[in-house]
């Protein structure tokens, strides 16, 4: 087939502005669709991050004590209410907790040293408290080492800063505090005097947060053996045995108060179960995904239909011409590849200036809020797209151009 | 001759229904994204509190040396125990106050038989007339009422609806987690958002505090905070006085300064303050103090959330495409009616006038698009809900200012479109046209 390119040039010159308004709009949609493409794959891989929580049983009790008590009474109602909960029908397992859980949104973190006067931290992670029963109760995966035994778990008053001699981490807090492995038995420090050996490692384990400030730590977490027994409230984590969230849901607030009525559970959301608790803290990232991919289609198809409404304006324009070369024996298929590549051409163009403005725009996100540069790929998607797009949306009207007959030739309009 | 313009432009948004069509709809989708996400982002990046906000000034402290402080050497965001203490001493503003979040819950009574959550803030007397509290009973409390540690309270409309059913309940006595409080002040609905006064603790778009309680009387009670503290070093703390005097941060400082010259000599207070810091061997390190008023803290503390910026960048060039597509479209619509142009300004029509028509017309496609994009822009924002946290996505709201500008866009932006298109029809050379036909 032989194409013929510079008649094409030739003929673009006379419609300078059309040109290069398609050009201009191609260009620009390129610039959004790509970026807004690598906003939704960056946005939907953070919804699948795994938590380490058997998430379709394990549920979240928000406990705030009425009365101001002193540590050993909140000590001997969190024990009494950890019974309670165990013994119900529905439920496997319990176990108190503070300073957030995985996915709660913002909790506690610390700076972790290897040594108690390192000025820089080698590290900053999630801090977590539980007891014996953590493990159990978030179904975390233990891969190394061993469980908290009773006799490490030590007491939490309010506001008390205490450092328990056993820890268990995530298996990518120890692979950063100890890149040759073998972190079991080694010890650390994080903000305390005294340090911490690690006892176990877990894989995975979720920090609290999923924003910007903590992707820093991503995946690096410790479990502190403490029982939380601060004046102003307490987390309790309760798993449900397989199938009865539901049961276990109704049945542990009625179980706790009945133990004590001095206590405030939040009608609204004082109980939480995962699905709720994921679905919160990934709100902007879904919503985010939302709207970048409701922008994308409407303005796929905004600039498709803008293609479309020129590219017939200047076929209605040339149908003298048509018929002209069609009396002079152009096919039917040349019109046809006349109208696609004139379209290809000015594509081209386009995606070529587009490129740059997708790679300057992605540029100003990543200074102005810290985002992750792009991959070209995502580029080349865009290119791929918008010429199909354009080549698509021009079908039509060139097929009509195709069939002007040559008799159009002999008339004057 | 505007009318008979614009009936013309109507009647032409009639002829070639389908690129009439598209046009309206790019515009339409075009100023509605940009509205919705404009609702979003004006909400959270307004000025919460707008005729004092260049008064109000939150003083930052370098407690924790260069060793420890934040990115840039930023001191901490909040002041500990014992320079909260220090400058609420100090009284080197005409106005102040300490701030910090407390936890409490109401006491069963004969009317309820659970306690009751309510989430507050220890806060001095000059709290009220510094953020511009409105009262619907009583008021806040006197500065002798911060010296004696008075068990006084003011309560939100909200809580006073669910404890007295909404009556005037100054005088009345409320039992807050075992300590009874004499209610002074119903403040009346009032929450600024952003939450200027507490970015500390990242709860920005937070609903209304159910109540304010003297500061003096929480560290007297040694209520600890019920929100975010910041520590630096080794912790080993196990009671209040320990607690206090770490380096752990959680309390909010802020003054009013009414003046230049009041500014800069709170400054240099802040400066000699920590000189005195210095050379008494708390800190370590030369003086380094902040001090920002409520634009700066805000731009500081980074409150817009940047899903809200980005969104919006987008949807402004998503608009942006929809005007340069709407620009040929109106190219290819105008070109189309060469031939009429061509009869027209041979019969002496200026081209003043055939631009003036031109110009009119694309207004008229303008205003077909505000009507669509107002009605889309009516469903993003009730819809903004899947898109934003629900605590941001309240406070998107379809006001007659949004209306307006709604319509003032699309008109304005159309009318810019159509500037070139325009031209191009006052310049179609009348004899070419008469020729042809």
């Amino acid at each position: 087939m032989n194409i013929q390119i510079r008649p094409i040039l030739v003929a673009l010159r006379r419609h300078k502005a059309g040109t290069l308004l398609i050009a201009l709009q191609i260009a620009l949609t390129l610039a959004i669709v790509c970026n807004a493409l690598f906003i939704i794959h960056q946005r939907l891989t953070n919804l699948s991050e795994v938590s380490g929580v058997d998430e379709s049983s394990v549920f979240v009790i928000r406990n705030q004590w009425a009365a101001d008590w002193p540590t050993p009474q909140v000590d001997a109602q969190v024990k009494a209410d950890l019974l309670a909960l165990r013994q119900l029908p529905a439920v496997r397992d319990a176990t108190p907790v503070s300073g957030g859980y995985p996915l709660s949104g913002g909790g506690w973190d610390n700076f972790v040293t290897l040594t108690p006067d390192q000025p820089k931290p080698v590290t900053d992670s999630a801090v977590y408290t539980g007891d014996e029963h953590y493990i159990d109760t978030l179904g975390l995966r233990l891969i190394a080492g061993r469980n908290f035994r009773p006799d490490e778990v030590m007491v939490m008053g309010t506001q008390q800063s205490i450092t328990p001699a056993a820890a268990i981490v995530s298996k990518a807090l120890a692979d950063k505090l100890f890149p040759d492995g073998n972190a079991l038995g080694k010890s650390f420090y994080a903000m305390s005097p005294t340090p911490s050996t690690i006892i176990g490692i877990v894989d995975p384990l979720h920090r609290q947060g999923v924003d910007q400030y903590s992707n820093g730590y991503a995946g690096q977490a410790l479990i502190w053996p403490l029982r939380a027994d601060d004046s102003r409230g307490i987390f309790y984590m309760v798993r449900a045995k397989p199938g009865q969230l539901a049961a276990a849901m109704r049945e542990a607030p009625q179980a706790l108060y009945a133990q004590s009525r001095m206590r405030i559970i939040d009608p609204k959301d004082g109980i939480q179960d995962y699905a709720t608790i994921r679905r919160k803290v990934f709100d902007s990232d879904r919503g985010m995904a939302i709207l970048m991919g409701i922008i994308c289609v409407v303005l796929l198809a905004i600039t498709a239909a803008g293609i479309v409404g020129l590219t017939s304006f200047w076929v209605g324009q040339r149908r003298k011409q048509i018929g002209v070369r069609r009396a002079l024996g152009a096919r039917q298929r040349d019109i046809l590849t006349y109208f696609l590549t004139e379209n290809f051409l000015i594509s081209a163009a386009g995606v070529a200036l587009g490129t740059v403005l997708a790679i300057a725009f992605n540029l100003w996100t990543v200074t102005r809020f810290a985002m992750s540069p792009m991959s070209m790929a995502y580029v080349g998607v865009g290119v791929l797209v918008l010429i199909l797009l354009g080549q698509g949306a021009v079908l039509a009207p060139a097929l009509r151009a195709s069939r002007v007959s040559p008799v159009e030739a002999t008339r004057s309009v | 001759m505007f009318a008979y313009y614009f009936q013309l432009g109507l009647r032409s948004l009639r002829r070639n229904p389908a690129l009439t069509a598209l046009m309206v709809m790019a515009i339409g989708f075009g100023v509605a994204a940009s509205m919705t996400t404009y609702s979003v982002f004006r909400a959270v990046s307004g000025n919460p509190i707008p005729d004092k906000s260049a008064q109000l000034f939150t003083p930052q402290v370098d407690s924790w040396g260069p060793q420890q402080n934040l990115k840039g050497n930023e001191p901490p965001d909040a002041l500990d125990y014992v320079d909260a203490v220090a400058l609420l001493h100090a009284h080197a503003a005409k106005r102040q106050t300490m701030l910090y979040k407390v936890q409490l819950a109401v006491m069963p009574d004969a009317n309820r038989d659970l306690p009751l959550n309510a989430s507050g803030y220890a806060v001095g007397s000059d709290f009220f007339t510094m953020f511009e509290v409105p009262f619907r009973y009583g008021g806040g409390w006197s500065a002798q009422d911060d010296e004696s540690r008075a068990a006084d309270v003011v309560i939100s409309a909200d809580l006073n609806q669910k404890l007295f059913g909404g009556a005037n309940s100054v005088g009345r006595t409320i039992n807050f987690g075992g300590h009874d409080y004499r209610v002074v002040g119903v403040a009346s609905h009032w929450n600024p958002q952003p939450r200027f006064y507490d970015l500390f603790d990242n709860d920005d778009f937070a609903e209304e505090p159910d109540f304010y309680m003297p500061f003096s009387r929480a560290l007297d009670l040694q209520m600890y905070t019920g929100a975010r503290n910041s520590c630096r070093g080794k912790l080993s703390f196990t009671n209040w006085t320990d607690y206090t005097q770490s380096n752990c941060v959680w309390i909010s400082p802020w003054v009013e300064l009414d003046s230049p010259a009041e500014v800069a000599s709170y400054r240099s207070f802040l400066t000699n303050y920590s000189a005195e810091q210095q050379r008494a061997g708390r800190f370590g390190w030369a003086p380094n103090m902040r001090l920002r008023d409520v634009a700066q803290w805000m731009d500081y503390q980074q409150v817009v959330p940047p899903e809200s910026r980005i969104s919006l960048m987008v949807a402004l060039g998503f608009f942006l495409i929809c005007l340069v597509n709407t620009i040929g479209l109106l190219l290819a619509k105008f070109m189309r009616r060469a031939g009429e142009i061509g009869v027209r300004r041979a019969l002496g029509a200026t081209r003043g006038e055939i631009y003036t028509q031109y110009l009119i017309e694309a207004g008229t496609v303008g205003l077909a698009g505000g009507v669509l994009g107002l009605l889309l822009t009516a469903v993003g924002v009730g819809g903004v809900g899947v898109l934003f946290r629900p605590e941001i996505a309240r406070l998107a709201k379809l006001d007659p200012s949004l209306v307006a500008l709604t319509f003032a866009l699309s008109i304005v932006a159309t009318v810019l479109a159509a500037f070139y298109p325009a031209w191009r029809a006052a310049h179609v050379q009348p004899a070419w046209q008469l020729k042809s036909s």
